[in-house]
């Protein structure tokens, strides 16, 4: 099946955006019939390489060859006539339109008169042969994330496209999809398609790629068989330094319950029931990590329990005292945090300082706020103290939120969510996005509030993250929890399962 | 009896007369939305067809070039629009605000001496042999211009073209998720100036209906507001072609019993009737500008965006 030529090589390719430098001459290439991984933290360059090659960005220099041949992709038109064909990892789907309409979107077929019963057959067989099981006739909004995916891979499969590119798959997947997915990829390796499959995440090159490439900062750091490497060798070259994967903490020493969440009901921003009955407790000094695909109900939970989403019904009780429905301030002053999911969004203003950013939950009273005014020698003060306690890397208390990088961002935050000494946290997708150096400072400062004593909130879809942050994990979906198991020995395979929508009968409830 | 039958028959056909130049103008700014584009310059490029329209006719004295040009006229003033939201990446609202602005101003100043000017050629009523004849149907649908003919065929053509045709796919994709067409080889800056035009077209065409043949001449300020209706009933019509036929008559129909009804010296004040579309328009833009409002009632979801290839999205 390999052939002498690489169906892919990219030379030189260079591509700068205003601020960042995000690819930096770099070579790669890749042979029909392999699964070539592209391996790098958030950042690295890989999705923008690969955006490069599907001919929707252009490199400020390089070239390109598409088996043997040298070719200008002046758009993705120039990338699909060439069969390469990516599934982005923001999906690139038309929502309110069908799944034949969306694959067929965008070709020269039919001429005229859209003919959904050929389309239709013909969906049908590629969904057969290669075990993608999708409804031609749906529509997009009514699919779950896994079977948009399905979508998104028909969709290059019907333009005949023999080079695919996978921009983070297995984000939204369940463990089980994930395998499935692999298993699809591999027949089609084996049919002599190139697959290049952007990643993050160690295990799943090892399970699945034939090579790999790392990238860090924009630069390839080698390419490797995976035959001849390992975790460890990986992880060094990804993060440039060695990396240690296991969190320690001690055993959940028992306490009262902080939080008590009672048959929670609350609709989701287009009207539709996104909690249906959520029920549980989480107790002081302990994680309770909320796992599941994201979109089915992670976002309403927090935004519920912290005020910010009314609830239809149901009830919510801090340290037995009924905060349902309050509003946010209310239930902040009882020494609630919120890591919220979008931190520039919802967690920082990014036009003012550092120090204004910091203040928000307490300027209103002393010692930082004197009557109507503020007290900014008080101010710098508190401000100055927690930069350097958090370590946030940025010029000075003055400077402007928005410059800062995801992980000083995120030190920001926590670091005025930790600073009101909180007895409740909730924490959304606290590491989503950041540099493996900052997601360890994260995940200790979060065991360090356990230590304190604090009950922690975890919402997150990194499974390995909750598996060894929290002491028990809930599983979410649609809106409903179904089950919840000690995260100690826990089995992702039983997690992965909930995660499909499967009850799980719960004995292991743990009690206060 | 046949006196009040025959009232209402005379209402029913003023009102596909009178519905017919928002219809054309709402058709135009359908395509344009659905492109993802939101044009208030409608009643601008009305205005402008309806002054181009009359002011050729009255040199060439023949209609059939004053429609042409206010064709080309509203499909101008629709192409500024795109130049400045699509290539410029302007503010949507703020271009087309300041076309209508635009429009206004200059008909007005450029009709000062067409006031009075009688119409040389008009679009004259053209009685459709033996369907022209039929009882009720025949005066109601038969017996009208060649436009409004035309305006009954563009309707179902412009929601066949939108629903059951690959331009129309690509058109309503471009609207929803432009980053999605673009990735797919769909032009979006390509199709959103064909429909931005278009919509220009359209609107021209349907401000040329006015002068040439609702009411043939030409007065300052003559469209009254009919840009701004039709843009309260694309929203009315949930950007569907079949449901703008029946908004334009609806509204058509209120408009044309306001005269019939002046005429039979009832005690309703004239300014109240005058009134009502206003105000219908002015409720629905303003339930219409709710997002989960529009969320519901399936605007395109891209509306009002410019869209940029390597933007974040
Ligand atoms: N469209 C864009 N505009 C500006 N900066 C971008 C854009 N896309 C990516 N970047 C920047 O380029 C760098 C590489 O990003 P990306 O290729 O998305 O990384 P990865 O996919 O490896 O996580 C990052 O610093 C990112 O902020
Ligand atoms: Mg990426």
């Amino acid at each position: 099946m390999t052939s002498a030529v690489p169906s892919v090589q990219m030379l030189v390719i260079t591509k700068r955006f205003p601020g960042v430098l995000a690819n930096d001459h770099i070579d790669f290439s890749a042979n029909a019939g392999e699964i070539h991984a592209l391996l790098g933290e958030n950042g690295a360059g890989k999705s923008t390489l690969m955006n490069i090659l599907s001919g929707l960005y252009h490199p400020d220099q390089g070239d390109i060859h598409i088996h043997g041949r040298r070719v200008a992709l002046r758009s993705p038109r120039d990338a699909i006539s060439l069969g390469i064909g990516m599934v982005h990892q923001h999906f690139m789907l038309v929502e309110p339109h069908t799944v034949a309409e969306n694959v067929t979107l965008g070709l020269d077929e039919p001429r005229f008169l859209l003919n959904s019963g050929q389309i239709e057959q013909k969906i049908a067989a590629l969904s057969e042969k290669y075990g993608l099981k999708v409804d031609p006739e749906a529509r997009i909004w009514q699919l779950s994330v896994g079977e948009q995916q399905r979508v998104e891979i028909i969709k290059m499969l019907y333009r005949n496209a023999d080079i695919l590119i996978l921009d983070e798959p297995t984000a939204v997947l369940t463990p089980q999809e994930a395998r499935e997915l692999f298993a699809t990829l591999k027949r089609m390796a084996a049919e002599g398609h190139t697959i290049i499959f952007i990643t993050h995440k160690l295990d799943e090159v090892m399970a699945i790629s034939d090579r790999i490439t790392v990238l860090r900062k924009g630069r390839v750091v080698s390419t490797v068989f995976t035959s001849a490497t390992s975790k460890q060798e990986l992880a060094r070259m990804m993060v440039g330094r060695e990396v240690f994967f296991q969190v320690t903490k001690s055993p959940w020493r028992g306490g009262q319950a902080v939080l008590r969440v009672e048959a929670a009901r609350a609709l989701s921003d287009k009207g539709l029931p996104a909690l249906k009955g959520v029920s549980f407790a989480v107790h002081e000094g302990e994680i309770l990590g909320v796992a599941g695909v994201a979109g089915n109900g992670q976002r309403e939970l927090a935004e519920a329990i912290t005020g910010l989403r009314p609830l239809t019904s149901g009830e919510v009780y801090l340290c037995d005292r009924r905060i349902t429905n309050q509003n946010p301030r209310q239930i902040l002053d009882q020494k609630v945090s919120h890591i919220p999911e979008d931190r520039l969004g919802m967690g920082l203003i990014p036009n003012l300082s550092l120090s204004d950013n910091l203040i928000l939950k307490g300027y209103f009273a002393p010692p930082l706020g004197r009557g109507p005014f503020l007290d900014q020698k008080a101010i710098d003060a508190h401000c100055r103290e927690l930069i350097s306690r958090f370590e946030v890397m940025a010029p000075g208390p003055d400077s402007s939120v928005k410059l800062l990088s995801g992980g000083n961002l995120q030190r920001l935050l926590l670091a005025r969510e930790i600073s009101c000494c909180p007895r409740l946290m909730v924490a959304v997708h606290p590491t989503r996005g950041l540099d493996v150096g900052a997601t360890e400072a994260v995940h200790k400062m979060l065991l360090e509030q356990r230590e304190e004593g604090a009950a922690i909130l975890l919402i997150s879809e990194d499974l390995d993250e909750l598996l060894s942050l929290s002491d028990r994990v809930a599983v979410l979906y649609e809106g409903e929890i179904m089950g919840i198991v000690p995260a100690q020995g826990a089995q992702v395979e039983e997690i992965g399962l909930m995660m499909a929508g499967t009850k799980r009968a719960r004995p292991a409830e743990v009690a206060a | 009896m046949q006196d009040t039958l025959i009232l209402i028959l005379l209402i029913l056909a003023g009102a596909i007369r009178a519905g017919t130049p928002l219809l054309f103008a709402t058709l135009g700014e359908i395509f344009a939305e659905r492109a993802g584009v939101l044009n208030l310059g409608v009643e601008g490029m009305m205005i402008m067809g309806a002054l181009s329209g009359f002011m050729v006719t009255v040199r060439t004295g023949n209609a059939w070039t004053g429609l042409l040009a206010a064709i080309l006229v509203g499909g101008s003033i629709g192409l500024i629009h795109a130049v400045l939201s699509i290539t410029l990446r302007a503010n949507q609202v703020v271009s087309g605000l300041a076309l209508t602005i635009f429009g206004t101003g200059l008909s007005s100043f450029l009709g000062q001496k067409l006031v009075g000017v009688p119409a040389p050629d008009t679009f004259r009523v053209v009685r459709i042999p033996v369907l022209g004849e039929l009882p009720v149907l025949g005066p109601l649908v038969f017996q009208h211009d060649i436009l409004v003919y035309l305006s009954f065929l563009l309707a179902p053509l412009a929601w066949f073209l939108m629903f059951k045709t690959r331009p129309g796919l690509h058109l309503r994709a471009v609207g929803e998720s432009p980053a999605t067409a673009d990735a797919m080889g769909v032009s979006v800056v390509g199709l959103r100036y064909l429909y931005v035009f278009l919509g220009g077209m359209l609107a021209g065409l349907g401000g040329a209906y006015i002068s040439l043949a609702l009411t043939p001449g030409w007065a300052d300020g003559m469209t009254a507001g009919r840009g701004w209706i039709a843009i309260a009933l694309v929203i009315f019509a949930t950007w569907s072609p079949a449901r703008a036929m029946v908004g334009a008559y609806l509204f058509g129909g209120v408009e044309a019993a306001q005269f019939r009804i002046q005429g039979t010296g009832t005690q309703v004040p004239s300014f109240f009737l005058n009134m009502t579309p206003y105000i219908f328009t002015i409720i629905v833009l303003v339930i219409a500008t709710q997002e989960t409002v529009r969320r519901r009632i399936g605007a395109p979801a891209a509306l009002g965006l410019p869209y940029e290839r390597e933007e974040r999205g």
